[in-house]
């Protein structure tokens, strides 16, 4: 068993430290943890405000990373006429 | 694998059937506008996944020039923007391999650390700035889209892959040529790292 799986089974024992939360925080944003695991996940969170804090930042992180790299659905890139040019060519 | 939700369909649903058919009679016009409709979205992600303007660009006309050869098997199953999509994907991540293998910064340093207890090692507060407000400033964006320039390449492709270009799992891991469970780790690694960047800079902005 290696140490993520160790962590996650400690959830079952209901041994919930902030380690165990934020190595399984991804499966706790998919879904992916069964419903005891989530309680104790759920559980923890109702009394540390630091893992709570990080989950924030977390789900902030990722939106902000789609918001800067995303591109505006109103300002779709044009292509400069040469390159336009330089791929129609390569088909002949 | 659907196309992100930024990306509308350059030709309506309706009438793909006769832009396919147009390109298949080697119609000029229709091969025109396959690239200057369908292009500038298709930069857009060369350059999200590659940092260089020039990669991005040679990924592009590969990406057509895989394209144009794939045309006569290309059923019309997928969206025209969805299978161009899929092309321009995979020819950025040849290049990313084609590049001589540079070794990567490790991520560890931007991990969290936990005591012996297993509480976290730092106390975690909140960013002060509104979400919405951060979302809508020009130099936030600049500002994460720097943060995540500086996450080691293995890791920044998997985040753009799957948080930016919305690639589900397994299709990520098919690309990528790794396991479901191996994207999962990076992808979860990666955003731990862009949220530790994010603050950092948070807190010397502040400062």
């Amino acid at each position: 068993m290696n140490v993520v799986d160790t962590i996650r089974s400690r959830l079952d024992e209901g041994d919930v430290t902030c380690e165990a939360l934020i190595t399984c925080l991804f499966e706790y944003l998919s879904s992916e943890l069964t419903p005891e695991r989530e309680r104790a996940i759920e559980e923890h969170l109702a009394e540390c405000p630091s893992c709570v804090a990080y989950l924030k930042s977390y789900k902030r992180a990722m939106a902000l990373g789609r918001a800067a790299l995303g591109e505006p659905a109103e300002r779709p890139a044009e292509l400069a006429p040469e390159l336009v040019r330089a791929i129609l060519e390569s088909r002949r | 694998m659907k196309p992100p939700a930024y990306a509308r369909p350059a030709v309506p649903p309706d009438d793909e059937g006769a832009f396919l058919a147009a390109l298949r009679a080697g119609e000029e016009r229709a091969y025109e506008r396959l690239v200057v409709d369908y292009g500038g979205r298709m930069l857009a992600v060369a350059r999200r996944i590659l940092r260089s303007e020039d990669d991005a660009r040679d990924a592009l006309q590969e990406a057509y020039l895989l394209a144009f050869r794939a045309l006569p098997r290309f059923e019309g199953h997928a969206r025209i923007s969805t299978w161009l999509h899929r092309i321009v994907v995979n020819a950025a991540l040849m290049k990313i391999r084609g590049r001589k293998a540079r070794p990567e910064e490790p991520i560890e340093p931007l991990l969290p650390t936990f005591l012996d207890d297993g509480h976290s090692a730092v106390c975690y507060s909140d960013w002060d700035v509104p979400a919405d407000e951060m979302l809508e400033r020009a130099e936030t964006r600049a500002m994460v889209r720097a943060a995540i320039d500086e996450l080691p390449e293995s890791y920044r492709t998997v985040l753009v892959l799957r948080d930016i270009e919305e690639l589900d799992t397994a299709e990520a891991a098919e690309l990528l040529g790794v396991t479901a469970n191996a994207v999962k780790i990076r992808l979860h690694r990666a955003r731990q790292a862009l949220r530790e960047l994010i603050d950092r800079r948070l807190k010397a902005s502040s400062a």
